[in-house]
């Protein structure tokens, strides 16, 4: 172990660099964090300020025959107790979700999973509103709940949305991509076809601060403002707008510091709404937080796919095809959040990162009585649930092949000539060095040697397990053409203003949760113009204050609003070109741009700064002809495509024969996000991601019982990872920019969490494959590692 | 009911509920709303501030319990515009990201670096397992408190020299 005293500081980190563009940088929001002056939700607090608690149902699927809140409304604290019936009579029972499905913002028929909201109370002091929900007196008529979402389209299979008019099964939606006849024709000539059952269990994001908001109307100016936990501002404000007839401009929404995202604050929940409704009707400003238990029994969850995946291959080890049937869990209302060309997200990725031939899907999707959601936990739209399918079933065919795993990718990646890449599934990959960052991966891990130290191990009756992913993500929604969000297309705004001083501030539509939004993007404008990214100020999350764009999720921050930020910068820069040249008195030609000021060309002592030239645009004298003074410029940034983030992942495990207890004792991930902006944030951003994996590998899954009661509905029982449970990790990167993002950046933010569950699966049952196990399901508990060393690996559902 | 305690080195007095609990009494009463809330069960340490010098999950104490008693939070980790060194080795080493666990977290590790100045990163594992961070994966906060305590090593050499 190191002895610290006698280790150098500055062998920990390289403190002095301050880059006037990318490179490792100290966040700007860090000192205020650390000194617990960071402003989340339920630090807020007005005068006057009431507390909204949610009355839940305990039922997973009943009928309402009668709600009395006449106790709570004798409470002296409690100021109102609103229903589903009362928001019906206003209209506003039932809000759209982001797939055009509906969703009940307080039941009024019936409930539909545990969990959903039922009334509100709104009191004087937190406890009192809950105090009032014990009082309201709801009589309930328990139905037949749908749990299994193998059954939901039985015949006879108790009708969950009979609030859809002519309704008479579950049946949520059908999709499919590829090409079935032609990936037929494949499996059928070739020489081998494994296929394996593959569930991804449903999981919950679980971020530390639950979701919640402080709404205050203000009658005179009928101006509502919303502070509440969204990671899009601007989506939420439009979607007021549109559920709630309130004109748009008067509504302000502000995502304060968040703590933590992971998609579990992209929905619109029920409480947002109800404590509009309950600051509109009081008015006065009222605050309602959820609890844990609240947060993971009915906020957006993710994952619940149950897959069957079949691969088609030479014997001598070229995959040929990739085909899977999916039948997906929605929940009692779809409340994916994902473009609404794209019901199944992008999980039309699951042809990995290989050269296929043909290609297929087909995906039935359903309701169940459990909480609405789908789409959340850091899932890149559904990219984990492919990579993982695929990049398993791949380790099912090495199985098969008796080839070693690695072996099989390296012959069958997407070699670089072959980009951009246009896949089976019609994604076009803009970029990629597969084979450079795998064998990367397996140089950085000594990969030949821990196949040596497993042969040993295993000699000796040990269970040691390597199990390698590669992955290719989707990120940068998108395209507006082809991806919008309920209508709106999901291009993003971006402002910028030098201020005379030579001070910028720049102006996002997107909103940080944590990803160092603050810091990346004035690092962004300091690359392009040259002022340091001490003196630019990144203002975001707050709708009065930014232009519109549809937010932080799907990794798109950097993809989308980090190219707006770059082409806002380089609109400056142009106009400073002009004005620089009428400071120098040479043609608009003659001048060269070193980062920070223009020069002359060929005349090295002749320069003016961009400091001199912000100066200059609102100072006294003459400007060029035509040009207006001032210093700022806007763009709306719409990509040309996807960007696509890859990566090698390995992962060694031991498993401990007498328990089944799995121990991650080496991770090493190398990741390609093309352009790199701050290393440190990048790493933090892989870090947390390759934890997020361990979580949803080893531990973590929002199980029921057949009531449909929610079994994991607190920090008891839904487990997380702690600082015991993961390694010290080992990152490393490739660099190969995107052709077609401005500043060749790919994206960061769930790379990791995509790719690191195939890899810690692929090394547990690696570990267990003497036993004769070619598959188990996550999460791989001891429990479950158990029951496959016995030759019995049971699903989880 | 009454209580008097003293927080961060300054005394308070309230009139409070009895079932007030420490963590909402420091937040809601008070204004210090760097101690932050997260789970219902004891289990996440969002909340985690001193009792007596002792690390404590303020959602599991009630304010009557500090009665009389001292208590010290993250807004009093700062000494004479100074920051902790604990505080800048979160900086120095990314330790966090959102910043809603690093309030507990760094209560915890200022707590183990006064009993353990040079702990290995096992002690410091151990130490914060009672805790969680859903963005950092621990590595960084870990290299953190490695970062302080080298720098409080290499200060205590400077003085003694
Ligand atoms: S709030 Fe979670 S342990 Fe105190
Ligand atoms: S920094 Fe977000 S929970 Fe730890």
């Amino acid at each position: 172990m190191t002895t610290l005293g006698t280790r150098p500081l500055d062998s920990f980190v390289d403190n002095d660099q301050k880059p006037v563009g990318y490179g490792r940088m100290l966040r700007k929001e860090d000192p205020r964090f650390v000194r617990g002056l960071g402003h989340y939700c339920d630090d807020i607090q007005l005068p006057g300020m009431l507390h909204m608690a949610i009355l839940r149902s305990p039922y997973a699927h009943a009928r309402i025959v009668s709600i009395d809140a006449s106790a709570a409304l004798a409470h002296p604290k409690v100021k109102a107790v609103v229903t589903g019936a009362d928001l019906a009579e206003k209209g506003l029972a039932w809000m759209p979700t982001l797939s055009n499905d509906v969703q009940a913002v307080l039941a009024t028929d019936k409930v539909r999973f545990q969990g959903q909201e039922v009334a509100i109370a709104v009191a004087e002091d937190r406890y009192a509103a809950r105090d009032a929900l014990d009082l309201i007196d709801v009589e309930y008529e328990p139905l037949d709940p749908v749990v299994d979402a193998r059954r939901a389209l039985e015949p006879g299979a108790p009708v969950i949305r009979d609030d859809l008019e002519g309704k008479a099964d579950n049946h949520c939606f059908d999709w499919e991509t590829g090409d079935e006849a032609a990936t037929q024709a494949v499996f059928d000539a070739a020489e081998v076809v494994v296929s394996q059952d593959i569930v991804y269990p449903r999981v919950h994001p679980a971020p530390m601060e639950t979701c919640g908001c402080v709404a205050d109307y203000e009658r005179v100016s009928g101006k509502l403002t919303l502070w509440t936990t969204s990671q899009a501002p601007h989506a939420h404000r439009t979607l007021y707008a549109l559920v709630a007839g309130l004109p748009e401009h008067k509504i302000r929404v502000v995502s304060p510091d968040i703590g933590g995202g992971f998609g579990n604050k992209v929905p619109i929940y029920p409480g947002y709404v109800c404590a509009i409704v309950a600051s509109l009707v009081l008015n006065k400003p009222v605050k309602w937080m959820e609890d844990r238990s609240e947060n993971l029994i009915s906020t957006g969850f993710a994952r619940d796919y149950l897959m069957r995946g079949e691969i088609a291959a030479t014997r001598d080890g070229k995959i040929l095809a990739v085909r899977t049937h999916v039948l997906a869990d929605h929940g009692a209302f779809n409340g994916t959040a994902a473009p609404v060309k794209y019901p199944a997200g992008f999980f039309g990725v699951f042809t990995g990162s290989y050269d296929l031939e043909a290609a297929y899907c087909k995906m039935t999707a359903v309701y169940t009585n459990k909480a609405p959601g789908g789409v959340a936990y850091a899932c890149s739209f559904r990219i984990t649930e492919a990579v993982y399918l695929v990049e398993r079933i791949v380790d099912c065919l090495a199985d098969e092949l008796g080839m070693d795993p690695a072996e099989l990718r390296l012959r069958n990646l997407i070699r670089p000539d072959q980009f951009p890449y246009t896949t089976k599934t019609g994604w076009v990959y803009d970029s990629g060095e597969y084979e450079r960052a795998l064998r990367l991966a397996m140089d950085m891990v000594g990969y030949d040697e821990l196949r040596k130290e497993q042969a040993e191990r295993r000699a000796r009756g040990e269970m040691m397990g390597i199990g390698i992913s590669f992955f290719t993500e989707a990120v940068g929604a998108g395209p507006r053409k082809d991806m919008d969000i309920l209508g709106l297309g999901m291009a993003d705004g971006c402002e910028l203003t030098v201020h005379p001083t030579g001070k910028a501030v720049v102006r996002l539509s997107v909103q940080t949760q944590g990803q160092g939004h603050e810091t990346t993007f004035a690092q962004i404008v300091a690359e392009e113009l040259g002022i340091p990214p001490g003196d630019i100020e990144v203002v975001h999350g707050d709708t009065d204050q930014t232009p519109f764009g549809l937010g932080t999720y799907g990794s798109r921050s950097t993809p989308v609003s980090g190219a707006a930020a770059a082409m806002v910068a380089r609109k400056v820069r142009d106009k400073a070109r002009i004005i620089a040249s009428g400071m120098l008195e040479v043609s608009v030609a003659d001048l060269e741009w070193e980062k920070g000021a223009f020069g002359v060309k060929g005349d090295p002592g002749k320069s003016v700064t961009i400091q001199d030239i912000a100066l200059r645009s609102y100072g006294a004298g003459d400007l060029p002809e035509g040009l207006e003074g001032g210093l700022q410029a806007e763009v709306c940034y719409n990509p040309e495509n996807l960007t696509y983030p890859f990566g090698a992942y390995v992962c060694v495990v031991d498993v401990d024969r007498g328990t089944g207890q799995v121990k991650v004792r080496r991770f090493v991930a190398v990741d390609d996000c093309g352009t790199r902006i701050n290393e440190m944030i990048i790493e933090g951003q892989v870090h947390g991601g390759l934890t997020d994996g361990v979580g949803m590998a080893l531990m973590e899954m929002i199980a029921f019982d057949e009531e449909g009661n929610c079994l994991s509905a607190s920090l008891m029982d839904y487990l997380i990872p702690t600082a015991l449970e993961v390694p010290d990790w080992q990152t490393g990167h490739t660099v190969t920019p995107s052709p077609h993002h401005p500043i060749g950046a790919k994206g960061i933010g769930e790379s990791a969490t995509v790719g690191s569950p195939p890899a810690i699966v692929n090394a547990v049952v690696d570990a267990l494959s003497p036993m004769g196990v070619r598959h188990a399901d996550m999460p791989l508990t001891p429990a479950r590692v158990w029951d496959a060393m016995q030759g019995h690996p049971t699903p989880p559902v | 009911m009454h209580v008097s305690m003293t927080v961060n080195g300054e005394p308070v007095a309230r009139e409070i509920e009895d079932r007030l609990l420490l963590v909402h009494f420091l937040r809601d009463h008070l204004g210090l709303t760097g101690t932050h809330w997260g789970c219902d069960t004891s289990n996440c340490g969002t909340c985690v501030v001193w009792l007596d010098g002792e690390p404590v999950k303020s959602c599991t104490v009630l304010a009557a319990m500090a009665d009389g008693h001292e208590v010290r939070t993250v807004e009093g980790l700062e000494r004479d515009g100074e920051l902790d060194p604990v505080q800048q080795g979160f900086m120095q080493c990314h330790g966090l990201q959102c910043g809603f666990c690093t309030p507990g977290m760094m209560m915890t590790a200022r707590a183990l670096l006064d009993r353990n100045p040079a702990p290995s990163e096992e002690e410091i594992r151990e130490a914060i397992s009672g805790q969680i961070c859903r963005c950092t994966g621990y590595a960084t906060i870990v290299r953190s408190v490695q970062w302080a305590a080298a720098y409080e090593a290499s200060q205590a050499v400077g003085s003694s020299a």
